[in-house]
This record gives structure tokens, sequence and C-alpha cells, in this order.
């Protein structure tokens, strides 16, 4: 091996990749911000309200100035929490909205690590995320909040159980762990015609597990405050709320990869290919987002035994015996790939 | 290279660290956390040794779900730590000789070369060109055809488990109502709701039919 | 037959996209709200907002301090004091409305015989510190001079069921 000297070997390539890194966690955020924004005027729009429109023209700058209300609160840490812990929780949350992204391929080859096992990768990240509200729950030391805390650990493994069950059944179409080859795999056709049944579980799943109504028991207000985060104020909160977009964001990123054909264009002719990849990406994951939009602005909080019951007696047989389906299908019909 | 080195020596010192913090610290939770910290250092080794698939699984098992639910019991518990250590130093004796014949017995084992060490050669034919298959698909060649049985077998074992643990926990009660989903869905609001006409003053003898 | 409707129906998840439909189609109605400090509801004739003596056409108050406001206040918020004035009339020397303890009853308005304190339709006094809303006789008849117009116009509409 030749050696290579600390500046070209070490520096660059470390540059490079914050670089990267960078170039993705800056435009996130920003999208988190306004994903709230167009929440919230999504929202009032179907509860014929007006929505922001005060801060900047048609409120477009509220998110900015709600981030900054948000800094220039107090942080308080209860005094019978624990301290490390009560500061980790937010922090955890936060990170793991971030790196969720490193896999995501926004167009072909413009993906920050085209890992093989990609999509288990984000599978695992998913996974981690109930670390952040447990803690949560835990440290502050209080009632709501450690419910909360466990109503939501219990939601998100039950319905990670049938997400897995839809990656499977993708991974068995496409033939492959690894998101850009997924996305390939739907040149032909996207996953969510033939495979429509498990885009609406992973659809709903995909919403419980990012604690989203109707599934927002974790946060229900009426009952448990604000669950985990009712002790967090500040930044710590602000870290909250940004993970959890960040990571409902990831989720519909990984909706569009998995089941509407990732950065492909809808039809593979003359005026839809005039965009650019990236842009079909941003447009799908767009839509996706507004439809867990609309879901929250329509249906009612679940009740935490119905949740359950959802999760472990209707979406786990179906999906297990759509795998099941799928296999067969692809096997007797010589479609493996 | 050297980074790769750097790498592993920070995750090998912290897997380490925290396996001993999973023992040493006082609190249950802290633990259970340290003990997760374990797990997660241990998948970024398999990374390393360039099994990811085997890192990805060990957190989706491990971390999302045997941790959670050991967090979960954890922290539901209020564990009387004074109780506990009461006992200590009446149990150190026999604590003692057990870990010393255990130390014994490992370093009998190890110095008297009846564990080879050299990996043996049918081993190694197995192992794929990591260049040519992903370990992915390796794993699921070896497990669908060599181990077939086997894992089939491992997944009686668990389902056989699972029914146990649900057969144990699980018991009718009667005397509690539950709620019938189809039963409330099926529900035909054309027969849910009847009108009588009752004649006045005869409303007490009335009886539906 | 029903009971096939019924699993199409919840299997197929109708009446989820149903509602969902529905919340769309709200997406365009005509918006509920208002764009607040820019545009402002309707106001009734009878609305009780913001105190204020009046005065005379010639400038010559109203008020003749018969201290019946100040009477009948049920939460004891109007304070009076009166002396005869250098020209032989009865006058307040001092009237103070302590905005804060008002409930915004309307019975001094009701109470008073010469029309001199009345809630006008003022609804946005609010203030930083709770000693700007001690009002004092000054401040009520400023007020009075503000809101002449729409006050005047409002009695006038409501004087034939008074």
């Amino acid at each position: 091996m030749a050696e290579t000297g600390f500046w070209s070997g070490y520096a660059l390539p470390f540059l490079l990749i914050l670089g990267y890194i960078l170039a993705i966690v800056v435009p996130l955020l920003i999208s988190v911000a306004f994903v709230t924004y167009f929440e919230r005027k999504i929202f009032g729009l179907m509860q014929i309200r007006k929505g922001p429109n005060v801060v900047g023209p048609f409120g477009l700058l509220q998110p900015f100035a709600d981030g900054l209300k948000m800094l220039m609160k107090e942080t308080i840490v209860p005094a019978g929490a624990n301290r490390n812990l009560f500061l980790l929780a937010p922090i955890i949350t936060f990170t793991l909205g971030m790196i969720g992204w490193a896999v995501i391929p926004f167009d072909e080859h413009l993906v920050l690590a085209d890992i093989n096992v990609g999509i288990l990768y984000l599978f695992a990240i998913s996974s981690l995320g109930v670390y952040g509200i447990i803690i949560a729950g835990w440290a502050s030391n209080s009632k709501y909040a450690f419910l909360g805390a466990l109503r939501s650990a219990a939601q998100m493994v039950s319905y990670e159980v049938s997400i897995g069950f839809v990656l499977v059944t993708v991974l068995l179409c496409a033939g492959s762990l690894n998101l850009s080859e997924i996305v390939l795999a739907q040149t032909e056709l996207w996953y969510f015609i033939p495979l429509a049944p498990m885009f609406i579980i992973f659809f709903i799943s995909a919403l419980a597990e990012t604690n989203r109504t109707p599934f927002d028991l974790p946060e229900a207000e009426g009952e448990l405050v604000a669950g985990y985060q009712v002790e967090y104020s500040s930044l710590a909160f602000t870290l909250f709320m940004l993970g959890e977009y960040a990571n409902i964001l990831l989720m519909s990123g990984l909706c569009v990869i998995l089941f509407l054909g990732g950065w492909l264009a809808p039809f593979d002719i003359e005026p839809f290919t005039w965009l650019p990849g990236i842009v079909w990406f941003f447009l799908k994951t767009a839509v996706v987002m507004f439809l867990f939009t609309w879901t929250r602005a329509t249906f009612p909080r679940y009740r935490y035994d119905q949740l359950m019951r959802l999760g472990w007696k209707v979406f786990l047989p179906i999906s297990l015996a759509w795998v099941v389906i799928t296999a067969g299908a692809l096997h007797v019909f010589g479609w493996m790939p | 290279m050297i980074v790769e080195q750097i790498t592993f020596y920070i995750f090998a010192v912290i897997t380490v660290i925290s396996g001993v913090l999973v023992i040493g610290s006082r609190n249950p939770v802290h633990s259970v956390l340290f003990l997760i910290l374990a797990f997660f250092n241990s998948a970024g080794l398999f990374v390393l040794m360039g099994a990811e698939f085997i890192a990805m699984i060990l957190i989706i098992v491990y971390v999302g779900a045997v941790a959670v639910l050991f967090l979960f019991v954890v922290m539901m518990l209020h564990i009387d730590f004074s109780k506990l250590r009461a006992g200590f130093t009446r149990y150190l004796p026999i604590g003692c000789v057990v870990g010393i014949i255990l130390l014994v017995e490992l370093i009998l084992v190890l110095t008297t070369g009846t564990v080879d060490f050299n990996i043996p050669k049918n081993v190694i034919s197995q192992i794929p060109n990591p260049e040519a298959i992903s370990n992915t698909e390796a794993l699921g060649n070896l497990l669908y055809t060599q181990y077939a049985y086997l894992f089939q077998i491992a997944g009686f074992i668990l389902l056989i488990a699972m029914v146990g643990a649900i057969v144990l926990t699980h018991k009718k009660r009667n005397e509690v109502k539950k709620q019938k989903i189809s039963d409330q869905v099926n529900r035909d609001p054309n027969t849910a709701v009847t009108l009588h006409k009752i004649e006045t003053k005869e409303g007490g003898t009335w009886k539906s039919d | 037959m029903s009971l096939v409707t019924n699993s199409v129906r919840s299997w197929f998840l109708t009446e989820l996209a149903s509602g969902m439909s529905i919340i769309f189609k709200h997406m365009f109605h005509n918006k509920a709200t208002l764009n607040y400090p820019y545009e402002k509801g309707a106001i009734s004739s009878r609305f009780r907002g913001e105190h204020a003596l009046r005065r005379y056409a010639n400038g010559e108050e109203r008020c003749i301090a018969c201290k019946l406001c100040e009477a009948v206040c049920p939460a004891l918020a109007i304070t009076i004091e009166a002396e005869p004035r250098d020209d032989g009339s009865r006058r307040t020397t001092r009237y103070d409305i302590d905005m804060l303890k008002c409930i915004y009853c309307g019975f001094c308005q009701e109470a008073c015989p010469v029309d001199a304190i009345v809630e006008g339709p003022n609804f946005e006094f609010a203030a930083e510190t709770r000693e700007e809303l001690y009002y004092n006789k000054e401040k009520l008849l400023a007020n009075g001079d503000r809101w002449e117009k729409e006050i005047a116009e409002n009695l006038s509409r409501e004087a034939a069921y008074r």
C-alpha cells in the first residue's frame, strides 16, 4: 500500500464527508422548520381557519420566530430528575432523526453511505428511537412523563413488528437490502400498486412509529398533558421537536423509497424526465408528508387497548399472510429476482 | 488502516468499560443503559469485521426489542437496594469459592491445549469471498440450505416459548366486558332501535316481545 | 348481505377514506376566521366595552355626581367624590373606575339618569401594567370625547328599548 500523507489520506476525506453531512443536515433542518409551518397551514385550511399568516409573507417566517422563542426560554431541569439522562434523551432523539438520512438515496448515486444493508440500518435506527422517549420519561421523574414513555415504548415495539414484515415483502420483491437497488427494482412498476395493502399497513405503522395522530398516545394532551415532553423546555424541547419531525420526514422518505419509486419519474417519457430525480424524490416525500398531516387533521386519537389490538391482532396477521402470499407468488410465477 | 485500528480500539474500549459498568453501577436503569451501550459498540465491532448484517440484526433485536423490555421491567420494579445488599458479606465466601472454581476451570481448559485455536480447514472452506457475495446472501445460503433443519427447530423452540408464555399469563375472565369490534361494526342502525306505541297508564305492564 | 357490505367496508377502509375526503373538501371552504387586527367582527349597538364619561354638546360634563352608579356597581369598581363647583352646580371631583374589578355588567349605564357614564364599543384597551387600568375622571372624559360619535349613535339606536 502506498504511503499517503496526512492531508490527502485522512484530513481531506474527513472534511469531504463533513461537507456531505452538512449538505444533508442543513437542508433537512430547514425543511423540518418549513414542515412545521406547512403542517400548521394545512391544519388551518382543513379546519376552515387561516393558519399562520403574520410573520413574514404568508407567515413563512413563522417557524423561525417559533425557534427564536424556544431558544429564549429558560432551560429547566426538575429537581428530582436524573440530570445527565434528562439532558441525554433529547440529544438521542435528535441524533437518531438525523443519522437515518445517511443511507437515503436522493437520486441515483446521490447518497452519503450506499451500504449493503441500508434498509436494516434504517430499521435499526427507527427501533432505537424509542430510547430517547423512554429515557426522557424515566429521567423526568414525573408520573405523566413516565406513563407517556411506557405507552410509547410498547407502541413502538409493537408496530415495529408489522413494519418489519412490510420491509420483508418489499425485500422479497426487490431482492436487495440496498435502498438504491430497491428503487431501481421499481423502474417497471412502483410497489404501491402490487403491494397496496402493505403500503397502507406501512403508512399506518409509520404513523404509530412516529407517535403521530391517531396514535399520539404518548403525548396525549388530554390525559398525559404532553407525555414524555412534559418536563422539557427551551432547547431540549426544540431538539425533541426537531428530532420528531426529522423522523417523520425520514419515514415519508422511506415510504417513497419502498413503495413510490424513490427518485424515479412517474412515467419514463419526455415531460416527466425533464425534472431531475432529486426533485421527484422531494415532491413524493412532500406528498406523503401531506398524507401524514391529512390523517392528523382527520382522525381522533385511538384508545390504548385498540391501538394494541390493531398492531398485534390485525396488522401482524395480515402482514405475515401477505409475506407468505408474496413469497409464494414470486416463487410460483418465477418472478423471484 | 490506522483509522480502522483507532475505531476498533474506541469501540472495544467502550464495550469493555460499559460491560464493567453494567455490573458496577448502583442504579439498575443505568446498568441496562450501559448494557445497551455495550450492544451498540459490539455492533460497531461487527461492522468493522465486515459483518454488517449481524451488526444490524444485533441492534434491531437486542437493542431495539430485548433491551427495551429489560428497561421496561427495571423501570417499573421498585428494587430495594439496601435489602439486596444486606446479605452481601454473608454470601461473599460462597461467591468467592464459586468464582475461584470457575477461574481454575477456565485456566485448565485454556492451558492444557484441549481448545484448538487454529480454525479447522472445513470451516475455512465455507467462508465465501466477501468481494463476490454480500454477507447477507452468504448467511442466507448457509442458513436455509445446510442448517435449514436447525434453523426451523430454533424457530419452533421460540414459538413454543411464546405459546407457553401466553398460556401461562393469559386467563379468561368472564366478569370482564370485552369490546367486540366486529359486533360493533356489524350493528345495523335499523334494527338497533325499535319504536313502540304504548298506551297511557300501560307503561308499567308493557313487555318487549 | 349486510355482513358482506360491512366486511367490504371495513377491509377497504371506506369509512376512513370518506372521512378524509370530507376534510379535504374543507380545505377549499371559505374561512370561518377573521384576520383579526386587520379585520374585525361586527359589534352590537348594545356592546358593553370600555367606559366613557360623556359631555353635553356645549362641552359641559353630564355627570351630576348622584352616585347611583357607585351604589349599583356589583364589583365596587367605581369611586366617586363630589363637591359643589364654583358656579354652585354639583359635580364630581373624583370619578375612578378600577377596570380590573369591573365585570362589564352595564348596571352603571342603566342607573345613570343623564346618560353620563356609558360603556362604549371599544374593547381594545389592554395595558401592560395594572396602574394603567385604574381609570380616573380625565381618562374617562377623554374616552367620552374620543368615542362620542359611536356612543351617541348606539344610544339613539337603543333609545326605543330603554
